[in-house]
């Protein structure tokens, strides 16, 4: 099993790769290999636009994947999803609130709106769940966050001074990685590189969690400190995916499902194949948008759930094949 | 090192679950533990495991009280088999066994694959408990007897110092629970300690060095098979009078009759 999952990332981290590659020429404009470094305004394009945008897709697809994996061995349920814990709409709230203020003509004011939003967030997650390590309060926690957050967000909407504030806030919620920079690079990538690191050093208790929690205790492992690596981790790395993506849903639900069965259903051997098939993901479906001839460029959320919704659909009528 | 517990009471959801409970459990040893449903056999188990703290006295490893072992030196030393059978994922047996050794794994090679020391051990469990042949099978899809007997595997596999288990004959056919009762007493013949939470009074009778009745969150007696298995006593713990025989080769056999009045 060890050398087959071993064969699975190299396979996908090859995959990415070129993916990675053909993401950077295709676009509105075409931009084969030989036109990258010959200076002038194609260079410009592929360094300072596909570039980092190719980057943070790949962040974000991995922190999504990571997170989602993690989220669904922590909850030992095949359907949560890394926003369960309330951490992506409080991001999103806050990434609204600067909106809502107008504070985003400044571009990095919003992602540091949408990080403390995450961090307020998990702070209130923390002193709901407490110190118990139970799975029901955390989770119930989690929903009540979410549901607080989110019903913020669309007051904010409700009430935004300008007509143009309400589009603009409407759009961003739908996620995208357009007009990103390396500054957002910057910004998202040690927050992942924390979270997902958390997140790997929690797979082998998520592992122990498969026997269920009174196994899992006997076998060494302290439920209070799991929980906030998972927290930590989970926090950071959505957090931070919120802050310079928007919302992008899919990819933590859907992706861990497709990989489980490859890599023998062991939780924490699913955590950096997600990470590299939800990278996978999202640069593809990003590519996907910027080549679409479509006036405005389609959202890359919407397009996740458009690809995503159908593929999950057959997924889910294969389930039901196997159940029944 | 034995373990003695003293004066352990604990109260749960305004329930006096343990009260003044003490013992002394020895290595080497088969101590089964007998009561009626709700008499507080499982919360003692798991306050032996250290995964419960009593609300007054002590569990002691030695001479070191439990609950200052750090947790992945006790998950070594202490082996839990609880009550309810939980399988979240759809892995193999031989993966599932595996996360016996967990705790033989330190922090820093925990993801590196199974040493030959592991597998060797993961082997001799699975053959111990006739795992063998559905090593490749998926855990979740094999039937309640199968599970058990993988689940009991898993615990073999941390060759812990002490097995704990909580009703592991339970869902057994009558073969592999004879099966089950051997390779619990092997395991306590090359030394380990055994407790086991049973309700089958005649497997108890014959598996047991060493017996505890608890009745009502007390223990009602402890000792020998011979001392506490008796009539009073079961009249007592279960509220039925009991058939106490021998078998042609003269293993003890405790049927219930009826109700005691």
């Amino acid at each position: 099993m060890k050398v087959e999952i071993a064969k699975l990332n190299i396979g996908l981290a090859l995959l990415l790769l070129i993916t990675l590659f053909a993401s950077l020429m295709a676009g509105r404009h075409w931009i084969p290999l030989n036109e990258w470094m010959t200076g002038g305004l194609r260079s410009l394009i592929i360094l300072e636009l596909r570039l980092p945008r190719a980057c943070l897709g790949v962040l974000v697809g991995a922190a999504l994947g990571m997170s989602g994996a993690a989220m669904q061995g922590y909850l030992r349920n095949p359907l949560a999803d890394p926003g369960l814990f309330g951490v992506s709409s409080s991001a999103a709230l806050g990434a609204v609130t600067s909106l809502y203020f107008g504070f985003a003509v400044s571009a990095y004011l919003l992602p540091i709106f949408a990080l403390i939003g995450a961090g307020i967030g998990m702070a209130v997650l923390a002193i709901l769940a407490g110190r118990s390590g139970s799975l029901i309060l955390f989770t119930l926690a989690g929903v009540i966050i979410s549901s607080i957050t989110g019903s913020l967000t669309s007051l904010m909407i409700s009430l935004a001074p300008t007509p143009f504030a309400t589009s603009e806030i409407i759009t961003w919620l739908m996620g995208a990685l357009m007009d990103r920079s390396w500054n957002d690079v910057k910004l998202a990538l040690p927050l992942m590189t924390i979270g997902m690191a958390a997140l790997m050093m929690a797979g082998r208790n998520l592992d122990a969690l498969t026997l269920g929690e009174n196994a899992a205790r006997s076998l060494g492992v302290n439920m209070t400190r799991l929980q906030w690596m998972i927290v930590i981790g989970i926090g950071l790395c959505v957090g931070s995916s919120v802050a310079v993506a928007g919302i992008i849903g899919f990819v933590g639900l859907v992706v861990p499902h497709l990989v489980r069965p490859l890599v023998g259903h062991q939780p924490s051997a699913l955590l950096v194949p997600s990470a590299l098939a939800g990278a996978l993901l999202v640069v593809l479906a990003d590519c996907f948008v910027r080549v679409l001839p479509s006036a405005s460029e389609l959202r890359l959320g919407i397009a996740m759930a458009v690809l995503g919704a159908p593929f999950f659909m057959v997924l889910l009528f294969k389930m039901r094949r196997e159940v029944a | 090192m034995d373990i003695r517990f003293n004066a352990l009471s604990l109260t749960l959801r305004g329930r006096l679950v343990l009260q003044d409970v003490s013992g002394h459990l020895q290595k080497g040893k088969v101590t089964v533990i007998l009561g009626a449903n709700g008499a507080g056999k499982s919360t003692l188990l798991s306050c032996l495991a250290g995964l419960r703290s009593p609300d007054n006295g002590s569990v002691m490893m030695g001479d070191t009280p439990l609950s200052e072992i750090p947790v992945n030196v006790r998950a070594r030393q202490i082996g839990l088999l609880p009550q309810q059978a939980d399988i979240h994922w759809e892995i193999n047996v031989r993966a599932l066994v595996a996360l016996g050794r967990l705790p033989h794994k330190g922090a820093f090679n925990k993801w590196g694959g199974n040493s030959a020391s592991d597998n060797a051990a993961i082997a001799k469990a699975m053959a111990q408990t006739d795992c063998t042949q559905f090593a490749e099978r998926t855990a979740m899809r094999l039937s309640g007897g199968e599970q058990a007997r993988v689940l009991l595997a898993r615990v073999l596999a941390g060759e812990p110092d002490w097995v704990l288990a909580d009703e592991p004959l339970a869902n057994l056919d009558p073969a592999h629970q004879m099966d089950a009762i051997s390779c619990l007493k092997d395991v306590s013949q090359t030394g380990a300690g055994v407790v086991l939470v049973l309700h089958d009074l005649t497997q108890a009778a014959r598996i047991a060095d060493h017996v505890i009745i608890m009745n009502q969150g007390r223990i009602q007696a402890a000792g020998t098979c011979a001392d506490v298995l008796t009539h009073a006593q079961l009249a007592d713990a279960f509220g039925v009078s009991v058939h106490i025989g021998k078998d042609e080769n003269g293993a003890p056999i405790i049927t219930p009759t009826g109700r005691a009045h």
